[in-house]
């Protein structure tokens, strides 16, 4: 087991209790920020490199979002750390506890976030960690590797590089906690291998989107920000859109919407603007690229395998069975799959595995929803189909909240972070009692020789009685 | 796959949306308060011919206990269950920001026999809480609660048939190690398990088979729970309330003081104490008393008896393998590789470990897999409720699912407080809220305008300078005057 000296090294730092006083945490946390400031360019090299990533798109998940994650959490650490005092007794309270020795599993397609955001987390909440980023984003991987080390105290982190045999000893490794972000697959074997030491897992893995469109309404901006989520990335985004539901009707209105959005966003050729990410390797550039066949193209549907290119595309006439339909497509692909009307939506959203996100669009507001649909059609898709995370009228905007909680359900995952929930998800929840010494007779009645008398004053002093019903919802 | 068709059944259930109207889970939730109340005589004579357990044990853990949890369930479904509205940026003011709270779907109860009421009812209260269908699978090893579980609570809970496709959302499964193995093979959308520590390490198994479906867990094992009792204390006070928490139930409780931890002189002193303590509890023959318990099985009774080799009994080491009766023991001069300090003993024997001083105590408890409990008894030298010293000590330096100090078992009755395990002991928490909360997704909810569209521009390409400023500008988190130091 070749890391059991490292994994080890960091217990002993966790049990000598110097990750946990709040000056050390705020101190790394801080680091973390500063090496997002002096890395900043180096980051925007290295993801571009990796996978052609936007620097603006770049700027925005791999340095805004982690720097507002850590913003958040140094605002409020004290507040998290607190012990919640339980009722009215002050000696009863919940204390939150690092689990000790953490590893945080990333992937590559936001691979600064997917790391830094639970290791924000997995710092607040006091654990020592162990980083293993991706070794498909080689130059992010890179770069992490040299540069985070100087950052963190050398006795509260450490990161790992290498592939799939490195991540297996890894995971050899019990006890702590594991946070991985990958795909479903990978997810059951992390998941299996933590189940070796009882180990507390979240898993954030991935599904196919569902994107409803319903009908009515102006197009334009369904479209702009539709086109914005599947393309973001280059659609490498496990919440993008996955595919467009909607009916015949909605197509014919939407396709040109389409169009001139992804016109007016990437320009007549995509491939020459550097506003357009590439696929991060051969083996997804393939994969994404046989998702074409079945359907018919509309819009898009270039490749260059030289340069891992894949235009914007939209697919049309797309069936269930076809391949596009049979993973999750993590591609510049939105196919559009026909159904007659919402119940049809829901049924067909239900039938598959529970995604990481649904969306829905309808322009009905409150002056005009239809007598049949309570609430409106962004109401009843909400509520009768589940997933880990839920927008209306939009795509991806609902994870830039951080007092969201992000997570799947299902085969999209478990657990949740961002936000408190990622302090929540590194601390263990200590249920503590403090009692006197003194006042030995309120104990007398629980104590045998057991009596109907004794019974009495226990059923009195500890029964809980219900409260007022509440208004029903 | 014998249940496949009950599960898909429960699971038509669950997506026919009829378990989630919350006069649905109110009425369920109200029919287990009956259940509690009309078959209390009983689930107190079923218990008791299972282990023995006398009737106030049995009432208090069985009936009063569920019924709090269902009472404080019951007062704060309507809140647990509203969207949580959350804090929301510049740009999403006009928005809704909200967490809605979903059932996970189908889920599975496994239960064990110490308190086989308890262990399955205060999960299956909030797993109807949280608006889910669910498999209740009680331990084949208390046969006589497993029976009148399984006979009389599905004329509580809706198990109803309409139609080949559709049923009520419940069902009890009884058997034993080869129907809990076909059951798990089905996806759940969540299992819950209480069980063992101890070989089999059933809780490895049942994440192991969660983890074929992505199944989330929660597990509540065990594991030595340490007591340490410094040499500052008044031992009379201290021998009746570890006395209390390791006989009760005739031991056979997960978060039981397993082993003490004192210097040789505490030791001399505690021992009279103890033995006071017993006699006064149980009298002068345990066994003819009707307030001590009976180990559950002939298996685990000689499993115990033999933890009892090693050391030198101080106290009680009496048995009767045709009863199972087990005395309450007390050994001394107990060594780390003696039989009773290699596994959870869930039963009446209590080993006292010498050891130097707090720190050393410490440090032996480190040195081991982290318990569900740890218990520190120390007398302070300054009025209550100004905290002690080495209480403080103990719980800051060592790791435990739960704590309690001067006391054994008490923070376990409180629904405020949260109940789990860490590392070998388990996983996940519950009781009260918590229940409710393990059984539900928390679903994070945006819900935006469709017009305020120029509000958009700045984050769609073609990407500018002048756009990322605006972003930042609108979306940026800043950070605040820095918080007073704990």
């Amino acid at each position: 087991n070749p890391f059991a000296g490292l994994v080890s090294h960091l217990r002993a730092s966790w049990l000598s209790g110097k990750t946990r006083p709040m000056e050390y945490r705020i101190a790394q946390l801080e680091a973390l920020g500063h090496f997002l400031d002096d890395k900043k360019q180096q980051i925007l090299e290295a993801t571009a490199s990796d996978l052609g990533k936007p620097p603006f798109e770049a700027e925005l998940s791999e340095i805004l979002l982690c720097k507002n994650e850590g913003g958040e959490t140094l605002n409020n650490l004290s507040y998290w750390m607190k012990d919640e005092q339980a009722m009215q007794l002050d000696s009863a309270w919940g204390g939150k506890d690092p689990y000790g020795v953490v590893l945080i599993i990333a992937p590559w397609n936001y691979p600064i976030q997917l790391f830094l955001v639970p290791l924000i987390g997995a710092i607040a909440a006091g654990n020592c960690v162990v980083i293993k980023p991706s070794e498909v984003s080689k130059k992010t991987e890179r770069l992490v590797a040299e540069a985070l080390p100087i950052y963190l105290d050398k006795g509260g982190g450490a990161v790992v590089t290498g592939g799939v045999q490195e991540t297996t000893r890894l995971l050899e490794n019990k006890g702590g906690y594991i946070f991985f972000t990958g795909t479903s697959p990978v997810g059951r074997i992390v998941m299996t291998a933590a189940a070796g030491g009882v180990t507390p897992v979240t898993l954030e893995l991935g599904g196919k989107n569902p994107c409803y469109v319903s009908g009515g309404g102006d197009v334009t901006n369904v479209a702009r920000r539709v086109v914005w989520g599947r393309f973001f990335n280059a659609g490498g985004t496990c919440i993008a859109p996955d595919y467009l539901l909607c009916t015949v009707e909605m197509q014919e209105k939407l396709l040109p919407a389409l169009h001139k959005a992804i016109d007016g966003f990437y320009g007549p050729n995509p491939q020459e603007w550097g506003g357009f990410g590439r696929i991060v390797s051969d083996k997804q550039f393939q994969r994404v690229q046989r998702l074409l066949g079945g359907g018919r193209v509309a819009i898009g549907g270039q490749t260059n395998e030289a340069e891992r290119y894949i235009a914007p595309t939209v697919l049309v006439d797309v069936q269930p069975s076809d391949p596009i339909m049979q993973e999750e497509i993590f591609g510049p692909i939105l196919p559009i799959v026909i159904i007659a009307n919402m119940d049809e939506a829901i049924d067909f959203i239900n039938s598959q595995e529970r995604p990481l996100a649904v969306y829905a669009f309808s322009s009905d507001d409150k002056t005009h929803v239809p007598p049949s649909c309570p609430g409106g059609v962004v109401n009843q898709v909400l509520k009768r189909t589940s997933s880990g995370g839920f927008c209306g009228n939009d795509t991806l905007m609902h994870v830039t909240l951080t007092s969201l909680p992000f997570g799947g359900i299902g085969n999209s995952g478990l657990g949740m972070h961002h936000g408190k929930f990622s302090f929540d998800t590194f601390s263990h929840r200590r249920g503590c009692l403090k009692r006197g010494m003194g006042r030995e007779p309120l104990n007398g009645p629980r104590y045998p020789p057991y009596s109907q008398q004794k019974f009495g004053v226990i059923r009195a002093t500890s029964k809980v009685t219900r409260k007022n019903d509440c208004t029903l919802l | 796959n014998p249940y496949a068709g009950l599960v898909s059944h429960l699971r038509a259930s669950w997506l026919s949306g009829k378990t989630r109207p919350m006069e649905y889970r109110v009425a369920q939730l109200e029919a287990l308060g009956r259940f509690l109340d009309e078959k209390k005589q009983e689930i107190l004579e079923a218990t008791e011919l299972d282990m023995g357990k006398p009737s106030f044990e049995a009432f208090f853990t069985e009936i009063l206990q569920c019924k709090n949890e269902l009472n404080v369930t019951l007062g704060g479904l309507c809140h647990w269950m509203k969207d949580e509205h959350v804090d929301k940026n510049l740009v999403m003011q006009l928005d809704s920001a909200f967490i809605r709270k979903d059932p996970g779907g189908v889920v599975l109860i496994i239960a064990p026999w110490n308190y086989p009421i308890q262990l399955f009812l205060v999960p299956l209260i909030g797993a109807i809480a949280a608006g889910n269908c669910a498999i209740i699978k009680p331990s084949e090893i208390s046969k006589n609660t497993e029976g009148g579980v399984a006979e009389t609570l599905s004329c509580y809970l809706d198990n109803r048939t309409f139609s080949v496709s559709l049923r009520g959302g419940f069902a009890v499964v009884t058997g034993g190690v080869p129907e809990t193995t076909s059951l798990l093979e089905n996806k759940f959308d969540y299992i819950f398990f209480t069980g063992t520590s101890r070989s089999p390490p059933v809780g490895r198994i049942v994440m192991t088979a969660a983890a074929k479906h992505l199944t989330p867990v929660t597990l509540e094992l065990g594991g030595k729970n340490p007591c340490y009792v410094s040499d500052t204390c008044d031992v009379t006070n201290v021998a009746r309330r570890v006395v209390w928490g390791r006989f009760f139930n005739a031991g056979q409780t997960c978060i039981a003081p397993d082993y003490l931890l004192c210097t040789v002189e505490m030791q001399d002193k505690l021992m009279p104490a103890l033995r006071e303590a017993i006699t006064e509890f149980f009298g002068p023959n345990p066994r003819e008393s009707p307030d001590f318990g009976r180990i559950v099985s002939d298996k685990h009774f000689r499993r115990i008896r033999a933890l009892g080799g090693g050391g030198r009994v101080a106290i009680g080491g009496q048995t009767d393998e045709a009863e199972r009766y087990i005395a309450p023991t007390v050994l001394a001069d107990v060594l780390p590789s003696d039989p009773a300090m290699q596994e959870e003993i869930f039963g009446p024997i209590l080993p006292i470990v010498v050891i130097a001083n707090m720190d050393e105590a410490i440090d032996f408890i480190n040195a081991r897999p982290r318990p569900l409990a740890i218990y520190a008894f120390s007398f302070p030298h300054l009025p209550f409720p100004c905290p002690s010293q080495v209480v403080n000590q103990v719980l800051e330096r060592t790791s435990s699912g739960g704590f309690c100090g001067n006391d054994t078992l008490m923070h376990f009755t409180l629904t405020s407080l949260p109940f789990g395990g860490i590392g070998n002991s388990g996983l996940g928490k519950y009781h009260g809220k918590f229940t409710f909360d393990t059984f539900s997704h928390h679903r994070g909810c945006l819900h935006r305008n469709m017009g305020l569209e120029t509000l958009n521009t700045p984050r769609y390409p073609p990407y500018t300078q002048q756009k990322l400023g605006l972003l930042t500008t609108t979306f940026e988190v800043k950070r605040r005057g820095t918080c007073t130091l704990l």
